[in-house]
């Protein structure tokens, strides 16, 4: 298509602009550089134009309103498209406004303040109400879902056995190598069993179970519980009158609280497995001293740390992870933000009650 | 059925093939759009009438046939060849399709930067001012985001940016579906003025008996895995096919109908 644009600038009657071909969007930036350079008196002769679409009606009628510029040879269909395009000129906004730098920091920090603040206090009362779930099961034993927990027990659990299992392996093989090569320097590589033993079975098969747990299962809770919110599927439960809490926030729970000392004594025990296959091939350390000397330096008291902490992560976990599920509303986006919320607030938990119970064992004399 | 004497195709479906594992959904499916007009595509759930939406605008690849759009063959394109016919359609889907993190005017900016890169900001604001009032959204709507809009504004959002690349076919998915009726009405309304200020082709996916009586030229019904009819509703209904009978004459088409009619005669 020919585009041929002519401008004549004389003294005495201003300019005019002469457009022949197409004033369409893909000349736009063009156009609107070329009617800048005129001079005013502006006149804009459309009698050459064979196609005009609204963005370069937009551009001569905002010459028009703006510079007064004149419009001659404009046919039928341009006249009309150019007096549409009049009629939607509505001063819109485009973006929100944006507050003052100052106030916006202060206001995100009220916000996050009042939130984070809303959210122990919501996790509280999201506690106490999984209690009184727990009771009305108690009271009314037919209330309880054995189907709903057992599948769980699957998915948490049986499900998780591999990757946690591959998990462990690795993660003994690290300590055993990187314990050896620094023990070494003092020449008391045989120590390294003792590493191996005490802390796999101490902390590291709890803790790693658990984030795992946290980011396999606990943000599983989150998303289908917040999906559920979503599509009502919950709304629709509480007028039948099922329990939301009893139907997916019971079961989940049980199932993280009864699966993660298992997986986590699993986890111990291929963490062990690896370590014990380092010793054996690297440092030439045979099966049977490997484990008869992991007898020896580990204390029993070591397992039930490990073990006691275990139900406890899981439950923190599960309530977190359902707790975020319940709270989605509104868009399918949220869904997103709470599990991410639920696996940061869970690891997180984990953490600090995995330093309170280090301080607690301690004191106990458990060492 | 043939098409209007004056017909000037610029939607060509023949021999349309579609399957997803066992189940065949077209089979030898042909649909003549033709220039300036609105066309309504009816059919019961599950017949593939969003199917035939996606594989006309390239969403879905069909298992054979031709699709020709704006005189350009569509099946077995790469994305850079289909380029040039996608700036000349706009499509609004079924739930808007938004773009959540991005305010409204910001949606119907996105197409404009893609393929105008070189436009200003203060001229694509402007542009994008004028397409929120031409879908006569309030001016108040362009900063919201979409979770802040009502379903019927959400549908006016989509048809904004539907419209920024000026095209000269519009692509609508059921766009009165979870509109009140007075929002519906006026949503036909709209799409009707705009079909005829910009001289629009419209291609409509529906179920709204109300639609198709207020606004579609031709209306094509989808059943048996093809098209078995394409005309005006009165030819529709000498057809004598027992879908169409029913959908058109069941208790809601015939309430639809004479609502119509009435409105014709007074």
């Amino acid at each position: 298509m020919a585009e041929v644009t002519e401008q004549e600038t004389d003294q005495r009657h201003g300019s005019v602009y002469r457009v022949a071909g197409a004033i369409t969007i893909s000349r736009a930036a063009t156009t609107q550089r070329e009617i800048d350079a005129l001079p005013d008196p502006l006149t804009i002769d459309l009698s050459d134009i064979e196609r005009m679409d609204t963005v370069g009606a937009w551009l001569i009628y905002r010459t028009v309103r703006d510079r007064g510029a004149k419009v001659i040879g404009a046919s039928r269909d341009e006249v009309s498209l150019l007096k549409q395009v009049g009629d939607f000129d509505v001063p819109t906004r485009v973006v929100p406004d944006e507050p003052h730098n100052f106030i916006a920091g202060l206001r995100e920090l009220g916000e996050w303040v009042a939130e984070t603040g809303a959210t122990l206090v919501g996790l509280l009362g999201f506690f106490g109400s999984t209690l009184i779930g727990f009771a009305n099961v108690i009271r009314r034993p037919k209330r309880f879902r054995v189907n709903a927990v057992v599948q769980r027990f699957d998915v948490v659990g049986v499900r998780a056995l591999g990757i946690i299992a591959l998990m462990s392996f690795l993660i003994g093989i690290v300590i055993a190598q990187q314990g050896s090569v620094q023990l070494a320097q003092f020449g008391a590589e045989v120590y390294t069993i003792n590493l191996i033993g005490r802390i796999t079975v101490r902390e590291l098969g709890t803790l790693m179970t658990a984030i795992m747990v946290a980011g396999r299962s606990g943000s599983a809770f989150a998303a289908q519980i917040g999906t559920m919110k979503i599509t009502e599927e919950i709304d629709a439960m509480r007028t039948i009158g099922v329990s939301p809490v009893e139907a997916l926030v019971i079961p989940r729970i049980i199932a993280a609280v009864v699966m993660m000392p298992l997986l986590a004594f699993w986890s111990m025990l291929l963490a062990l497995i690896g370590g014990g296959m380092f010793v054996w091939l690297s440092l030439g350390i045979p099966l049977a001293t490997y484990i008869q000397r992991l007898q020896e330096v580990t204390p029993i008291t070591d397992l039930w740390v490990g073990l006691i902490k275990a139900p406890v992560f899981g439950f923190i976990i599960a309530l977190a992870g359902c707790f975020q599920g319940m709270l989605v509303q509104g868009n399918s986006e949220e869904v997103g933000s709470r599990t991410t919320t639920a696996v940061v607030q869970s690891i997180f938990l984990v953490i600090v009650l995995d330093a309170v119970f280090a301080v607690f064992f301690s004191n106990i004399g458990w060492i | 059925m043939t098409n209007p004497k004056d017909c000037q195709p610029i939607i060509t479906v023949r021999g349309l093939r579609n399957s997803f594992g066992e189940q065949v959904v077209h089979e030898g499916l042909d649909l003549t759009v033709c220039r300036g007009e609105i066309l309504g595509v009816v059919g019961g759930s599950g017949t593939g009438k969003s199917v035939l939406l996606r594989s006309i605008i390239g969403l879905q690849t069909p298992d054979a046939g031709e699709i020709e759009v704006l005189g350009e063959n569509m099946v077995g394109r790469n994305d850079d060849e289909a380029k040039n016919i996608r700036r000349r359609w706009g499509i609004l889907f079924q739930n808007g399709a938004l773009f959540s993190t991005l305010t409204v005017a910001e949606n119907v900016e996105v197409p404009i930067r893609e393929y105008f890169p070189f436009i200003q900001p203060p001229l694509l604001d402007e542009i994008a001012s004028y397409k929120i009032a031409m879908a006569l959204l309030p001016p108040d709507a362009g900063p919201k985001y979409p979770s802040e809009l009502s379903g019927g504004m959400v549908k006016r959002a989509g048809i904004a940016r539907a419209l920024a690349l000026d095209p000269d076919l519009l692509f609508l998915d059921e766009p009165t579906s979870g509109l009140d009726p007075i929002a519906a009405a006026g949503f036909d309304e709209l799409i009707r003025s705009l079909q005829q200020r910009l001289g629009l082709t419209v291609f409509l996916i529906t179920h709204d008996l109300d639609t198709l009586h207020s606004i579609c030229d031709r209306v094509a019904v989808l059943a048996d895995k093809k098209v078995i009819g394409v005309g005006t509703i009165p030819e529709l209904l000498a057809l004598d096919h027992p879908w169409i009978q029913e959908y058109f004459n069941g208790p809601r088409g015939r309430s639809a109908a004479g609502s119509y009619e009435e409105g014709a005669g007074a």
